[in-house]
Parts: C-alpha cells; structure tokens; sequence
C-alpha cells in the first residue's frame, strides 16, 4: 500500500495523464478501484521493482527468443511418446530447444504460459482421450480453461481408422485450443495405424513455421497483468468477506476410504485478495436446510416470524441459516435456554457442569432442540444462539500457481443421529451443499507464524498427517515456483495407501523433479500395527537430526490434542537420542528452534 | 546355414533386448522398488522383469478415470500366474492358495487360465514377497509363466486314462525344468535368497533370453484340450499298445497378432515329424535354442516362433532343429483330434480312482451367491487326499478320489455349486480374464461371458438346436489368451463394446476362423448370429458344425495358409 502514496496528483503525473486516469476509473466502486490499484501496482512492479513511474504504455520490448517449444503427448501406449521424443530431437537439430512432457506430469494451468505447443495424443476406445491426457483435455474444455490468444499450437493425432471416433481425442484439442484463441501453426494431422511418414512429415513442417516464428528478432507483448503480492491489500476481510465461487469439489479420498476428504477450489477472480503460503482461508456457510426445518418442527416456530439479530430484522428461517450457530454446542444455549423458558429439565441438566459437558459434546443443536421441545419464542431462540462464526482452512495452494484461485483440504464431517444425517457446518457446505459454480463468502486470515523461510536455500521438513497436509501443498507450490534449492522432507500419514494417500500423484511428480527430496509415509492401517508420522521421525531421527543442524526449519500442521503432541515428543527424543542430550537440554533447544522461528505450527 | 544374413533379422534391437540384457539375468532394480513406499507400482524396466517372475503390473481399470481425478494413482497391483506344469496342484497347496486369496487378494479369487494354471489378482505391492514365500513354502512357483521364455507347460487333463496321463504329465514338468531359466534372481528377489558370489548362466536361453513369449504342450490325441495350434511347441502322445512311445513334433503355433498390422496373424502349428521318448527333451531345446537364435528381436510383434518358420522356412527351421538336437524326425505318427472340451461329471480312471470333472465358468473360483464355489473347493480340499487338475479349458478336476470318498465330494461337490446344470453351448463357451484388471484390455469378455452365452442359447432354441452348441469364445484384446482364434466364433476386443467377429473355425481347433465384421456391437454380433445360425438349422448336413457350415455354404472362406489367406 505504501507504493500508492507516490502516485499522488502532481507529483509524477502530469495533469493530462491525470485526467485520462480519472476517467479511466470513473464508475468504478471501491472494492474495484482497490483491485486497481493493486493492479497498477503489479504493472510498475513489473517494469522495475523500485519503480516510481507509471508506465505508459501497456507494451514492452523484448528480446528473442519469443517463446520457446513444448511438445506434449498422451498416449495409452508409447507411440505418443516416441514421435515426442523424435521431435525434440529434430528441433535440436533445428536449433529449437525443446521440452517433452507427458500429459500426465503436465500441470493445466501450464498451458497459458506457453508460447508454441506441438500436442501428439492418441485416442482411446470410443473417442475418450486416454488415460494420461484426461485432465489437460478436461481442463481444456471447462469453464477453468483460461484464454490462450498468445499460443501457437500443433497436434497430430494417433488413431486407427477403422474406429468410429478416429482421432476423436486429437480433435477436441484442436478445437478447444482454437475456441481459447490459440493460433494453428499448421493444420492438424490425423495419423492412421502406419503413421510414421506422416508423422514425420507433420514434424517437419510444424518445425519450418516455429523456426521463422522464434527466430524473429523483436516483438510486442502485452505486459502480463500480474499484480505483485506484496503490493495489494484486500478491502475484504472478516466482517466484509468476498464473495468466491467455488469451482472443485472433489472427494479425493478412494472409494473404499473410511474418510471422506475433499480438495476445493475457489475463484477469488476480480477480488486483488492476495495471500501467502501458510495462510488460512475464512469460508463462512449456510447452515442446512434440513436441520433448520428440524429445529423449527421441534420448537413448533413459524419460519416466517419475524426476528431481529444485532440490529437487523429477518424471518426466522434466515436467522436460523445465516445467522446462528447450530453445528457446535454450547452451554450458553442451555442456560439462555433455561432462563427464559424456566424449564425444570433443563435447569437440572445446566446444574451438573459436568454432565452438561459430556451430554453437549456428541450433539448439535437440532439434537438437544429434539431432547428438549420446550416453548419458547422465535426471539427466545435466536437469542440462545451464539452467532455462527466463519471457520477457518489452511490454504493449500500457492499463488505462484494457481493465481486467483484459493484451495482448500477440507475433511467432510457426516454422521447419522436420531436417524438422520448431520453434517460438519462448513465442510457440509463446501462439500455436499454447495454445487460448483455458486458463491462462497471467504477471506484471507494471515498467518505469519507459519511462513516458508525467507532464504530458499533453507532446507524444510513438514509434517502434516490428514488434511494437516494442505499448507504444505501450498509451500511446495511455492517453492516450486521461486526455484528454491533447499531441501523438502516430506511426513505425511493417514489409515491407507490405496485410499488415503491426499495428493498422491503431486507428490510423485515432485520427487520425479527433484523438488521433494523425501518422503517418509505412515499408514496406520496397512499392518498390524498401528504407525503414525512421528514413528517415521524417530525411525529417521539420525536424519532429521542432521537437518536440524544444517539449519532446516520443521513444520507440523494437523490434530493439536495428539499429533502435534506426538511430533513433538519426537523431537525431542531426536535431540536426546541423536544430539546426546538430557531431557532438559533438548527441551531447550526445542525453545531455541521455536524463538529461531525454525519450529512452527498449525495445529487445529 | 552358413549365411546368417537371412536367420537374423538386422536393426536397432526392440527396448526389451535392452531391458533383459541390462537386467542382470532379471534382477533389475525390482528390490530397490519393492522399497519405495510413494507409488504402488514398479517402474519401467522392472515392470516389464517381474513378469519373468510370473507377475503383471496390473490395476483396477474401472475407477482409473475416478482415482485420476483423485489425484491418487491408479491402484496398481498386480497379478500372478503359478507355475504348474499340467494343471496338477495338491489339497495342501490348495488350502494354501484358498487361504492367500482371502487374506491378500483385493478379488479373492482363484482364477483357473487357458494356461492350466491359477491367478491371484489383485496382490498390492507390498504383499508381493509374502506371496512368493507363501507359495514357496508349499512348493509352487511362478517363475517363467509370463515374459520372454518358456511358460507353463500344458498337459491333457482327460482323467480316463490315468496312467496315461501320469507318463504324460511327467514329461509335461521334466520339459518345464530342463526350459526353466537358471538365474537365481527369483530365489534372492522373492524368497531372501542367499545371494551366492558366482555368474549365473542360462545356456539354453541365454542373457536376453528368448525374443518373445514361448508356449508348450504335451497332449494326448484324441483329444486336444491344449490347443496345440496356440502353442509354439506341442509334444502329441503317441502310444502303441497303451503304452506311451513317443511323440510327434508340431511346432509354431500361435494366435496373437496386433490391430491393423497384417504383418501378424494367427498361425497353425507345423508337423515336424515323430521323436522317440529319449530324444524329448534335446528336441525341444533345440527348438528353443533355434528360435533363441534365429527369432526376430528388432520387431516384437514378429518375434515368435511362427514368424521365424515363415521368415526361415519350415525346412529350413527343422533341419537346424535336427542338427542342434543330433536327432532326426522321422515320418509322423498318425493320429487325430476329435475334440477339446472336457468330459464333465465323474470317470473311473484304469487304477480304480474316481474323477470328477467340474464346470467352473471362466475359471473364476469365487464365492457366489447360492453358488460357494471357493468354499466347496476348499472343503473338498480338506478331505481329498488325491490332487486336483486345472484343465486348458479353465476347469478343475478333482483327481484321484478313492471310492469310499467318493459319495462325500460328491455332496460336497452338489452342495457348493460345483456340478451345475448347464447347456454344452455354455460348456464349449470361453472367456480370458479382460477388464477389469488386464491392462491390454480393450473390450469387455469375462464379465460380457455368461449373458453373451445365454442369448446364444436362446438363439440355439429359437432355430431349433437347442442341443446343439458352437465353439464360442471371446477375448479381449488380439494377443488372444482366449483362444478366440480357434473358434468356431470368435470375438476379439476391439474397442468398449466392440469386436472384430471371427467365423469358421472347427471343433477339432484345427482352422483358423477368418474375419467376417470388424469392430462391430454385441447387439449386431447377436443378429448376425441369429441369421447365421436360422441358415445352419436349415442348411446343415448331417452332424455338420457351425465352423463347417459357414465355410461350405460360403458365408466366410476357409483360412488354409494363415500368412496368405488370414487378410486375403
């Protein structure tokens, strides 16, 4: 924010600048002459990190090479793979370094950074894409897909005709390139069974066209609009969240898991909100329709009676959705409750603090409104509840990645009661409530307590089990993305491997591109006995031990009540075990690490 | 055959010459696998070694598209083929195989193959040496049922003439043995073998062993079970007097062939000529060692046996395979094949013991429900001290019953839906294992099986014929482990609910049938039968088959010279 005080009228504009500028921006409200100015910022960031002029123009010169050649392929078998290869060879050989990658280590989002793709995908059975190139072409077709006016693109298709669909697959993403606005460097090519001549003559001439364009000595870009992070701070926050769309909701645990946990992804597009890995993500939720009409039925209330809430005025219903707290339980409810109705029961259950706890701890409010019908008013209700409050996510993806969205690692709490279903408020929401595409209220709530060492040659060790895996998700995006040569040490656990094992493929393209050095697993329900992350610390202590020395910083993120207690009893046998220390002696330097900002947490 | 010129195929060696020669007589870096904990599956060298150890890389297809979206990886796993030279395996070995289904299998089933042997599918990696060692233990291995060598060794299973049978499936493991490779990866990777400090040797398939799959057989005329023409090498019982004296020699035989490629096609096996019993095992080593040498290993898809006739000459291949062995042919023995189904039910061997022949349909040893066939497998298990035989056409046998048994297996048998009463046509139908688990799948055939088999026997009611049957057979990719290239019908994968449709093959599996639609629906397949079969019911002379009727009325034209006339 301080950037903006520069950009003050008559400092370094001139008054006609000024004037197109005011006009420029006039209509717009403030949340959006906010995400301007961040915008704005980001284009002077751009141009020179200390810049204190504005740039004029919305293009740059840049120097050769204006792009550079991906060639993708997706296959079932390893034809694709082979042409792919041939190619960047004869690229070479063209003097055109070129990057093969298969469909299925290819991340999507990738694909607009691009400037020249040369795609060879085969298609499978009834014309679906194979199993490799499902997600590029999923992506490519959805409304996530972003525009690609600045791609040029090539695909040759491997099929046999004597199928229906011949190259079906070949052909979506010819016209799903072309609908984002890519250019065709040259017509796509449909290979029958015999292919290589054809193959080779698609290679030659798709080559011949990308030599003149990325031989070309100058060309004008458009400036990406890439606001910097550090630059924009959002208008929206906690009591004035921003309305995301949700666009993923997936179950991203197996189908025989015992766990349902889901990976979501929200658009924050037009809002400036800029986050940091290590952030959380707010999301306040509607409570569910069904467990409103339960309590209503129970208390036997009007949904349509009127009620005021703070100072607003509202029917019941939308009280009882927007408003109240109704998926934890709370004393407070009971003693409102109880004094304003005078009812004996539940005076007797308020008088044993002890028993109100235990009684309190397994029910939501519908069960204690279906234990205890008494009489009250809609008013006498809504008062006795607390307000609902937004609930709070790890983030778990990077900005560096994927830009204006925000991902989350959210495990969905359902339970059958008293015959019917309740659900955990906002994991019910976000992953059974919601449908995709419609609007979620969120904002950022910084955590500068749990931050990526600001020296990317620092080596990290993170432990998150469960869904404590999502800030590390987002650190690896971002270390990824800054290139960072220091190590990363993987602990993730959970009951299985087929099942449970949250973002599996990531994970392993990690470690093929050596941004993960380690990994150390812990399924506890794959034998038969029972291992936990911090059995994999103390196994590995000799070398965590080493890290620690050579500076690393650990992070655990996860359950507080056992977990994270677990973890760091292991580190402090390590210290014992491996640093010859007394119990007091590794106590302090668990303190030490802690001050040093190398030992942080985000347990839950 | 000084010019080698024209034995050996020149050019850039196919991947797995590379894989195998690197692999250190097939260690690989498997152990090294075996340990990494982030993926369930091998990676790409050693995917392709552990099926020089009997095991696929395989997974469960059906939710590949699901566990993608995920993020998980495909849930890799993989599948074994024992070895089992004949099909013959124990009551012990039994009890050991029902139980490792239960405990580590994801299907829990025992899977009876056209290879006479069981599959465990579904073992997650990390139960892997568990299951060598278990099968170790009772004296089962799987090494050299897949991959580059010769596999299992098949065996007639007809339990009539048992001492017949004995000679027969004595010769059946001694030919297993003398093929088998010599290293000792499969004892140091799987069992935690000592790792001995001297050089392995495989003198007879050598470093990179063979340049593609090897298959073999030992049959007993008039039957053939095995089907010899699917096999590269097949020793024919000749006996005389009831007394086992030799064998005649046919040689390349095979059904696999690729899509598209009309470089491949499935091939009948060649009459090299008649052997006696001591010159078995130097013949079959010298054809081995002929097509070691003379196979083509630049092109994988022409590499087997049959290729190599075709390539070299029939002639030319039989006297190198003379001169190797020391041993002449002399002129074949004669002999016939009447047909290949087994004989359902009990038979009473010459040595008194009582056999009983159970339908299992597709192999599939499973429990079902009203139908425990796993459960009556085992309690049979439990109580018969005799053994039990896998036959070629995925049935078992329960051999060797002594008669004061017989009448408890038999209720057992009844009881656990082990002797069902089902029509010839659903006894002379075929399936291989397909989706979900076979990664070359490309259309559906063991669960498509038993519905496809019912409308045909409505169909066989509907004209008429319903004692009739025809040779049905289904698989689900061209490399052909259903056999479908011997069948009287025969559909081969072609696509999710598509088949290329086959017609004209014979009872006997002695012709090739020919292509007659390709890539066509179950429906159109079904009404293409449906007037095929109307014609059959009005045309046929007497006795004559479907495979026979359709070739002479001229609906397909009879496949002579497969490597002319298969496309012609």
């Amino acid at each position: 924010m301080s950037n903006q005080q520069n950009f003050g009228p008559g400092s370094v504009v001139d008054p006609n600048q000024l004037n197109q500028i005011t006009q420029a921006i006039a209509g717009l409200n403030a949340s959006q002459l906010t995400w301007v100015s961040g915008f704005v910022a980001g284009l002077a960031a751009a141009q020179d990190p200390n810049a204190v002029n504005i740039a004029s123009s919305a293009t740059t010169s840049v120097a050769e090479p204006a792009g550079s050649l991906t060639i993708i392929y997706g296959s079932q078998t390893g034809n694709a793979k082979g042409i792919a290869t041939a190619y960047q060879a004869k690229a070479s050989e063209a003097g055109i370094s070129a990057k093969v990658v298969s469909m299925a280590d290819y991340k999507p989002r990738q694909i607009k950074n691009e400037t020249h793709v040369a795609i060879v995908v085969s298609t499978h059975g009834e014309g679906e894409a194979p199993d490799d190139a499902v997600e590029l072409h999923e992506f490519l077709g959805s409304k996530k897909a972003p525009k690609l006016p600045n791609l040029k693109y090539a695909v040759l298709g491997l099929g046999d005709t004597s199928y229906e669909f011949f190259c079906q697959t070949a052909k979506d993403f010819d016209t799903r390139l072309a609908t984002l606005g890519a250019t065709a460097i040259v017509e796509r090519v449909d290979c029958d069974v015999d292919y290589d001549s054809v193959a080779a003559q698609w290679q030659d001439d798709v080559l011949a066209k990308i030599k003149d364009d990325l031989t070309a000595k100058t060309t004008h870009v458009p400036v990406a609009p890439a606001a910097n992070s550090a630059t924009v701070a959002s208008i929206y926050n906690k009591k004035s969240p921003f309305a995301g769309t949700l666009l993923t909701s997936q179950k991203i645990t197996g189908r025989d898991s015992i766990k349902d946990i889901r990976h979501i992804e929200i658009s924050l597009e037009d809002s400036g909100i800029q986050y940091q890995a290590g952030d959380a993500l707010g999301v306040y939720f509607l409570n569910d329709d069904t467990i409103v009409k339960r309590i209503l039925g129970a208390y036997n209330l009007n949904e349509d009676e009127m009620v005021t809430v703070g100072e607003e005025s509202m029917t019941l219903a939308t009280a009882l959705t927007e408003k109240c707290e109704l998926t934890l339980s709370y004393p407070t409810f009971i003693k409102a409750l109880a004094e304003s109705t005078g009812d004996k029961a539940l005076s007797t259950l308020l008088a044993d603090k002890a028993a109100l706890r235990e009684y309190l701890v397994p029910r939501q409010i519908v069960d204690i409104a279906i234990d205890y019908p008494v009489k009250l008013t809609s008013q006498q209700l809504v008062d006795a509840c607390r307000p609902l409050t937004a609930r709070l996510y790890s983030i778990a993806s990077s900005q560096t990645e994927v830009e204006d969205e925000v991902h989350l690692t959210v495990a969905l709490v359902e339970y059958e009661e008293h015959g019917f279903v309740h659900q955990g408020g906002a994991s019910g929401y976000l992953a059974k409530r919601l449908e995709e595409g419609a609007s979620v209220k969120v904002y950022v709530e910084s955590n500068d307590n749990f931050r990526l060492p600001s020296d990317p040659n620092t080596p990290v060790i993170m432990v998150g089990p469960g869904t404590g895996i999502a800030p590390f998700r987002a650190f690896m995006q971002e270390r990824d993305a800054q290139e960072a040569a220091g190590k990363n040490w993987l602990f993730f656990g959970n009951p299985s491997f087929t099942q449970d094992f949250l973002y599996q493929t990531e994970w392993q393209s990690y470690v093929k591109s050596g941004l993960l050095s380690k990994v150390s697993l812990a399924f506890s329900r794959d034998q038969a006995e029972k291992i936990y992350v911090q059995h994999r610390l103390i196994e590995q202590g000799a070398e965590v031990y080493e890290w620690l020395q050579a500076g690393a910083h650990f992070y655990v993120c996860g359950d507080a009540n056992h977990m994270a207690k677990d973890v760091e009893q292991a580190l402090l046998n390590i210290y014992q075990t491996h640093g010859k220390q007394s119990a007091d002696e590794a106590k302090q330097s668990l303190l030490a690490l802690r001050k040093a900002k190398r030992y942080q947490k985000d347990v839950y | 055959m000084s010019d080698n010129k024209n034995l050996i195929v020149e050019g850039k060696l196919a991947v797995n010459e590379r894989i195998k020669g690197e692999s250190n007589f097939l260690r690989g870096t498997i152990t090294k696998d075996l340990g990494d904990d982030l993926t369930g599956g091998f990676t790409s060298d050693n995917f392709q070694l552990i099926r020089f150890h009997g095991m696929y890389q395989q997974d469960d297809r059906d939710i590949r598209p699901e566990r993608l979206k995920q993020k998980l990886e495909p849930l890799h796993n993989v599948m074994l083929r024992a070895r089992l030279p004949g099909g013959v395996i124990t009551s012990k070995q039994w009890l050991a195989i029902d139980k490792f289904a239960d405990d580590y299998t994801s299907y829990g089933s025992i899977r009876l193959t056209t290879r006479q042997t069981f599959q465990f599918h579904g073992v997650l990696k990390p139960h892997i040496k568990l299951m060598h060692q278990t099968l170790n233990a009772v004296g089962i291995d799987s090494i050299a049922t897949a991959g580059d060598v010769n596999r299992n060794v098949l065996c007639t299973s007809n339990p009539e003439v048992s001492h017949f049978h004995q000679e027969a499936y004595q010769w059946a493991i001694k030919i297993s043995e003398h093929l088998l490779p010599k290293t000792r990866a499969y004892a140091e990777v799987w069992l935690d073998g000592e790792k001995v400090e001297t050089t392995d040797e495989e003198p007879i398939l050598g470093s990179n062993y063979l340049p593609r799959k090897f298959k073999t057989t030992v049959v007993i005329p008039p039957q053939n079970d095995v089907d010899v023409h699917a096999n590269d090498l097949n020793f024919v019982a000749i006996q005389d007097n009831g007394k086992l004296i030799g064998f005649n020699v046919l040689v390349g035989g095979g059904l696999a062939m690729t899509h598209g490629d009309h470089t491949t096609f499935p091939r009948k096996a060649d009459n090299f000529g008649f052997i006696g019993l001591d010159d078995t095992l130097a013949i079959a080593e010298a054809v081995v060692k002929t097509q070691r040498d003379w196979g083509n290993r630049v092109n994988r898809k022409n590499a087997k046996t049959k290729y190599t006739l075709e390539r070299v000459g029939v002639d030319v291949f039989k006297a190198e395979v003379e001169k190797r062995a020391d041993v002449m042919f002399s002129e074949p023995k004669p002999f016939e094949f009447t047909g290949r189904g087994d004989r359902y039910g009990w038979v009473e061997g010459v040595d008194g013991l009582h056999h009983l022949t159970c339908f299992i349909e597709n192999g599939r040893i499973l429990d079902y429900p009203g139908k425990t066939l796993k459960s009556g497998c085992k309690a049979i298990a439990e109580i018969h001290p005799g053994e039990f035989r896998m036959t070629a056409n995925q049935n078992l046998v329960i051999a060797g019953v002594p008669g004061e048994l017989k009448a408890k297996v038999e209720a057992l048998a009844l009881a656990n839906g082990l002797m069902p009463q089902v029509s010839q046509q659903r006894k002379d139908s075929m399936a291989c294992v397909s989706l979900p688990t076979c990664p070359l799948a490309m259309a559906e055939a063991e669960r498509y099986l038993p519905d496809a088999v019912t409308e045909i026997e409505s169909l066989l009611a509907k004209h008429g014929l319903a004692d009739e049957s025809i040779i049905y057979r289904i698989t689900g990719c061209p490399n052909g482990c259903g056999r479908a290239m011997l069948a009287e019908v025969g559909l081969v994968g072609k696509g999710p609910g598509k088949y290329n449709l086959h017609l004209g093959g014979n009872r006997a599996g002695t012709r090739i049938p020919k292509m007659y639609k390709e890539n066509i629906t179950d429906v159109e397949i079904m009404a293409i039968l449906d007037e095929l079969i109307g014609q059959w019911a009005s045309g046929r002379q007497a006795n004559e088959g479907f495979g026979d009727f359709v070739i002479r009325s001229g609906v397909i034209a009879e496949v002579i010279d497969s490597a002319k006339d298969f496309y012609a």
